[in-house]
């Protein structure tokens, strides 16, 4: 219960009132966009067991699909990297980068290269990289983390954009309007896609069965990331396989309403390997990097449903906690409920250990999520963890070891009601308490508190017991 | 009929008229009620807030006082309702004997709109009451125990009373327990955000099923002294209050 930095980050973000009207409005379209193109399936809710199912036996089978998927990838002449860490994935691409004489690389949007900080590791080695997701350029020039995993720059407003756009290109007074301004990225990006030497991206399913990455965009940049330039490298962490097509069939619609509430993204690309002899377009290489980086660690744990994960976003949008403080509060890679629990378990609980507090267990995020990760119950493990490994304060230790003791007896319980009812004597002002200590103060600022009862129920209940 | 009344600390202790009510409640529908006195609490605080060994404590407790008899378990609080029928089995995983014991009386336990509605099949319970009111629906209550339309029919069936519904009714008040106090700020921008939408409606008494998420609510609403009341859904049902 201290002044930590969520709260800190929590109270800054809450003044900034245009912050607050952009996630509002983000969230609510997208949350509405999921419940009503999911509601358009016959069995929506079958529809998400199955693929909870399919998610949670393919993480039991984890081994065998990537090695499956790594003989396929390679069978279509990819190259596969086997990555321990996040340190290890960003070697292994520079090593590539460096091996192809790369000096521009152009990516499309990934969570799991914000994870490692690809984008720093190669430019300090003298690469340029350049973000092509319209949001994720947006956040790369403000040299921002992105604060939603969908939509990387749903904080930023239309004033801060055209700023941004002016100074990257040098073009001046840009007009206000999203068409206008879209197009001047367009440009920008379609020049450097044309100039890379890489393209780096990400995935959203890896098939083992005939190894091939999905990718899917609303803007097409994920196309020319991984056709234009000559060398493509892939970078996913290794929950992400999926033994079959058919498994990919359900997953895939449930991704796209479930995101953006889009029955199909724009763009929907299944790359199998490089380009093959008689094909028009596509990198001339492929190198698949499948990256571990904390994960199977959390396999043989109760945490394990949180790799069901197919990064939706979709309980960011339902989350009422995002909704009013937005990504960058979270202080993490990966922000919302499902950030709140895995960066503990990828980076440690004692790195983080605000984040399991911010929230109120309300459940909106298992109701919205498509495999129906149960985020509320490894909220509550978390704070169990910190409890046990005595990262509490010790006033609140001692006031649960209070309640624990005063629970198992009603007379104790009643004591200390009683005692209650006398410490707040001088408190209570007109049937109401305003100003309460340390800490109910922090409700008492901006609400009134009820005092205890002067009679409470279970006296009532003498009198009223022999009626009917 | 016979019922247990687990009557929740939040209303033993901070709103015992609540409690009274639902006595009438059920009274008028010939439901006799007992009122199991050593009852304490829950043990949800503890349980959300990671202390297990604490709520384990509570939850035996509450099993020692309501396997006496096999009645159903009524209590006015769906948060409530949703830790001993949800959480007690998880609580005792790992021990056989007091999670059989807690599969036992987890599904005796029922929250009061859902008893009214769900067992006794009935919607109209005669109350009266003028005026307009909205309903804020719990989040565990709602998302956790599935109890959607039971509250809202108990409230439609009214005489006299103007029943709206405002957005975002399942938002979440910010209440979420220790939450209020450990990010208070956060909490109170989600309280706002609820006190809009009830204002919105135009009512004059937003009604609950949970005491903790009118405390929170009530606690706004009094803070700017507004005409706004909050009753729990026993209140309005008892036939107690008019406009």
């Amino acid at each position: 219960m201290s002044t930590g930095t969520f709260v800190r980050r929590a109270q800054q973000a809450l003044r900034d009132t245009r912050l607050r009207q952009a996630l509002e409005s983000a969230t609510v379209r997208f949350d509405s966009g999921r419940i009503a193109k999911m509601a358009e399936f016959p069995d929506p809710e079958g529809l998400r067991d199955r693929g909870r199912v399919i998610r949670l036996r393919a993480l039991e089978n984890l081994d065998r699909h990537l090695s499956d998927l790594a003989d396929a990838v390679e069978r279509n002449g990819g190259h596969v990297h086997w990555a321990l860490d996040g340190d290890e994935a960003c070697h292994i691409v520079a090593d590539i980068a460096q091996a192809h004489q790369v000096e521009l690389v152009v990516k499309s949007k990934s969570m799991t290269t914000e994870e490692i900080n690809l984008n720093h590791v190669l430019q300090e080695l003298g690469i340029e990289v350049v973000e092509t997701d319209l949001g994720e350029w947006i956040v790369q020039l403000a040299g921002e983390r992105p604060s939603h995993i969908i939509a990387p720059a749903v904080h930023k407003t239309i004033h801060q954009v055209a700023d941004l756009f002016e100074r990257a290109t040098g073009a001046r007074d840009l007009p206000l309007e999203i068409p206008a301004l879209t197009a001047v990225a367009r440009r920008a990006l379609r020049e450097r896609f044309l100039r890379a030497g890489m393209g780096i991206s990400g995935v959203n399913f890896a098939i083992a069965e005939t190894g091939t990455i999905v990718i899917v965009t609303n803007e097409g940049n994920g196309r020319f990331v991984t056709s234009l330039p000559p060398v493509h490298v892939a970078i996913m962490g290794a929950e992400k396989v999926i033994p079959a097509w058919d498994d990919w069939v359900v997953l895939l619609p449930l991704l796209t309403r479930s995101a953006t509430g889009q029955r199909l993204s724009s763009y929907v690309t299944a790359i199998t390997g490089p380009r093959q002899a008689g094909e028009v377009d596509g990198a001339q290489e492929f190198h698949l990097i499948i990256m571990d980086n904390g994960r199977s660690a959390i396999l043989d744990t109760t945490f394990r449903e949180s790799l069901a994960c197919i990064r939706c976003g979709a309980c960011l949008n339902a989350c009422p906690v995002y909704k009013e403080v937005g990504g960058h509060t979270y202080g993490s890679v990966y922000p919302g409920p499902i950030g709140a629990v895995i960066t503990p378990l990828l980076d440690g609980l004692s790195e983080f250990p605000e984040l399991p507090w911010a929230s109120s267990l309300c459940g909106a995020c298992l109701d919205a999520c498509p495999v129906r990760i149960d985020i509320p119950r490894m909220l509550v493990e978390l704070r169990r963890r910190e409890v046990e490994e005595g990262m509490v304060a010790w006033p609140e230790r001692l006031l649960f070891r209070i309640f624990g003791r005063v629970v198992r007896h009603r007379r104790l319980f009643n004591l200390a009601a009683g005692i209650g009812r006398r410490l707040q004597g001088p408190l209570v002002r007109d049937g109401r308490i305003r100003r309460a200590p340390f800490p109910l103060s922090r409700w008492t600022r901006t609400r009134d508190f009820p005092p205890l009862a002067g009679e409470p129920f279970h006296r009532r209940w003498e009198r009223i017991a022999g009626g009917q | 009929m016979k019922v247990s009344l687990f009557a929740t600390c939040l209303v033993d202790l901070f709103f015992p008229e609540v409690g009274e009510a639902v006595v009438t409640v059920l009274r008028q529908q010939g439901v006799e009620v007992d009122f199991p006195p050593h009852q304490t609490c829950c043990g949800q605080p503890a349980y959300n807030s990671g202390y297990w060994g604490e709520a384990r404590a509570a939850a035996r407790h509450f099993l020692d006082v309501f396997e006496d008899t096999s009645d159903p378990i009524v209590t006015p609080s769906g948060s409530c309702a949703m830790m001993v029928r949800k959480e007690y089995p998880h609580l005792f995983e790992g021990d056989p004997k007091n999670h059989a014991r807690a599969l036992a009386v987890a599904e005796r336990v029922y929250e009061l709109s859902s008893f009214l509605v769900d067992v006794l099949g009935v919607e109209d319970v005669g109350a009266q009451c003028t005026g307009r009111c909205t309903y804020h629906a719990s989040c565990h209550l709602t998302r956790g125990l599935g109890v959607v339309e039971q509250p809202r029919r108990l409230l439609e069936a009214v005489e006299g009373l103007e029943f709206v519904e405002m957005a975002d009714a399942d938002r979440c008040c910010g209440f979420g327990g220790t939450f209020a106090v450990k990010m208070a700020d956060v909490s109170g921008a989600m309280l706002e955000d609820k006190i809009a939408a009830i204002r919105e409606t135009g009512a004059d008494t937003v009604v609950a099923c949970d005491m903790g998420c009118l405390m929170q609510i009530m606690g706004a609403l009094r803070r700017e002294d507004s005409s706004i009341r909050g009753l729990h859904l026993a209140q309005i049902l008892a036939g107690e209050v008019s406009a």
